[in-house]
């Protein structure tokens, strides 16, 4: 039996500031965390959080994901004693990149100080997986525990995969999130050098003049709890995850299906798990790179969906305002979903002035809007693909009592 | 290979107190007698000190120096050792 599983704590470190609230209130306020063309978390000192050992332990991505994860705990009421044996959590974080500033400095002391000079921690520091563990190792999550590897969707496969565990019954409840720290020369320089980001520095997604992503870093960490358990411990339910559809476009290494056919059945999977249909959607959170190809077939892949309803149905991009977090961005997304659909608001697309020709749908340019009530609690999903042609799509809705 | 320098038995000792306070440590209550075993130090920070040293002294220190390493005193004794 599939059990229904709910959302008892987010947890985010971005551009925007530290802190779940003021990312979602930031960002339904219009407020942008680029600055000269990239997104970093500049206020984040992992001293404020993190004991100087477990800093200097953890690569810049593991350190935000520790501290977004202490956020989430906190609000599922993790903080006094912890409601589950650790034996009945996992935890699941994916990345894109995993330790990327630790390897390029522990490349510079090879190739300076020879091999011998590595240090012990270069690889725990560099591992996609790092993040994982050191979450489930400083809360005592004993239950299954990985890292997922997908690119850009890596965040929500994250979360996707947390959510099964979580449904079998494997375990009582799963720390799910994404988290990446590639504001660095070379991750900077590798993905300008396939022509990725923008070389204008401005995140405009399905604007006419987009020219690419503006890279950034963060993480976001979720607390879902099976439904029933959640009821026991009286814990405060801050929405439904209820559906989740991946799939693949095998299609090309970079670029994505022109036409969405992927990103389509990855949506429509997500809400035939959710046991919805796409009428009842009063949100899509797109994944909204920026970039010339996917802000054009993220817009067919809604139309294949949505039909007749695509250009009423409100549609906007987090990475209007805070760039793009890579393996981190599915989870953000999560959180600032989550938030969107609890405050009942529709966050802005940023920066959008000159829609593109054949890019019609209500992107809800410039300013937020309230959510429109339908007669039940408000249904978003959430839309994250990825190099290697992943597409990962999950549903939320909101707790109303 | 550095150059060898040399070193008194309080420098190596305030030297190694140093680095553990790098990796984390307290300084307040470190002495030579303290046990590695009874501080948050484990292999990982031992093969880091074994480096600090080795670039600081210019000596070599094997693993199997590591293994037989259990205080502050075992540091300076095996530096000066080799120093010598």
């Amino acid at each position: 039996m599939s059990r229904d599983v709910v959302i008892t704590g987010v947890g985010a470190v971005t551009p925007l500031g530290v802190g779940a609230r003021t990312l979602i209130e930031r960002w339904s306020a219009g407020e942008s965390g680029i600055s000269d063309g990239v997104a970093r978390c500049s206020d984040f000192d992992p001293t404020d959080f993190l004991s100087r050992r477990e800093a200097r332990r953890a690569d810049r991505f593991t350190q935000m994901a520790l501290v977004a994860a202490d956020e989430a705990l906190a609000q599922a009421g993790w903080s006094e004693a912890p409601p589950y044996d650790g034996d009945d959590v996992g935890c699941v974080i994916g990345t894109g990149i995993g330790g990327i500033s630790t390897i390029e400095d522990q490349h510079t002391v090879m190739l300076e100080r020879g091999p011998g000079a590595m240090s012990p921690l270069c690889v725990p520091q560099m591992m996609p997986n790092a993040a994982a563990g050191a979450v489930a190792m400083r809360h005592g999550l004993r239950g299954e525990c990985y890292g997922t590897v997908s690119a850009c969707a890596a965040g929500a496969q994250a979360v996707g995969a947390g959510m099964r565990m979580v449904e079998r019954g494997d375990v009582a409840a799963c720390i799910v999130g994404g988290a990446e720290a590639g504001v660095t020369p070379l991750s900077m320089a590798a993905f300008a050098g396939m022509g990725a980001t923008s070389e204008e520095g401005i995140s405009r997604p399905f604007d006419r003049r987009r020219d690419g992503f503006v890279i950034g870093e963060g993480a976001g960490v979720i607390v879902l709890e099976s439904a029933e358990r959640a009821a026991e411990r009286e814990a405060p339910i801050l929405g439904r995850l209820t559906g989740y559809g991946a799939t693949a476009d095998a299609f090309h290494l970079t670029a994505p299906d022109p036409e969405g056919a992927g990103a389509a059945r990855a949506m429509a999977a997500a809400m035939r798990d959710a046991g919805i249909e796409p009428g009842a959607v009063d949100y899509v959170n797109a994944h909204g790179t920026s970039t010339p190809l996917n802000d054009r077939s993220e817009t067919e892949a809604i139309k294949r969906v949505f039909g007749d309803r695509a250009t009423s149905v409100p549609v906007s991009s987090l990475k209007s305002s805070i760039g793009h977090l890579l393996g981190a961005a599915g989870a953000v997304e999560v959180v600032a979903t989550v938030g969107a659909l609890g405050d009942g608001v529709v966050p802005p697309t940023l920066n959008l002035e000159q829609p593109d020709e054949g890019l019609d749908l209500d992107y809800v340019p410039g300013e937020s809007r309230p959510m429109e009530r339908n007669g039940h609690p408000p249904i978003a999903i959430s839309n994250s693909f990825g190099f290697g042609g992943h597409n990962v799509v999950l549903c939320m809705e909101a707790e109303e009592s | 290979m550095p150059e060898t320098k040399g070193a008194t038995k309080e420098q190596i000792e305030e030297r190694v107190i140093e680095a553990l306070v790098e990796f984390g440590e307290e300084r307040d209550g470190l002495k030579g007698s303290s046990k590695f075993a009874d501080l948050d130090v484990d292999s990982l920070d031992l093969v880091e000190l074994a480096q600090i040293i080795e670039d600081e002294y210019g000596i070599e220190v094997q693993d199997t120096d590591l293994d037989k390493i259990e205080t502050i005193d075992d540091v300076t004794a095996l530096v000066s050792q080799r120093l010598a």
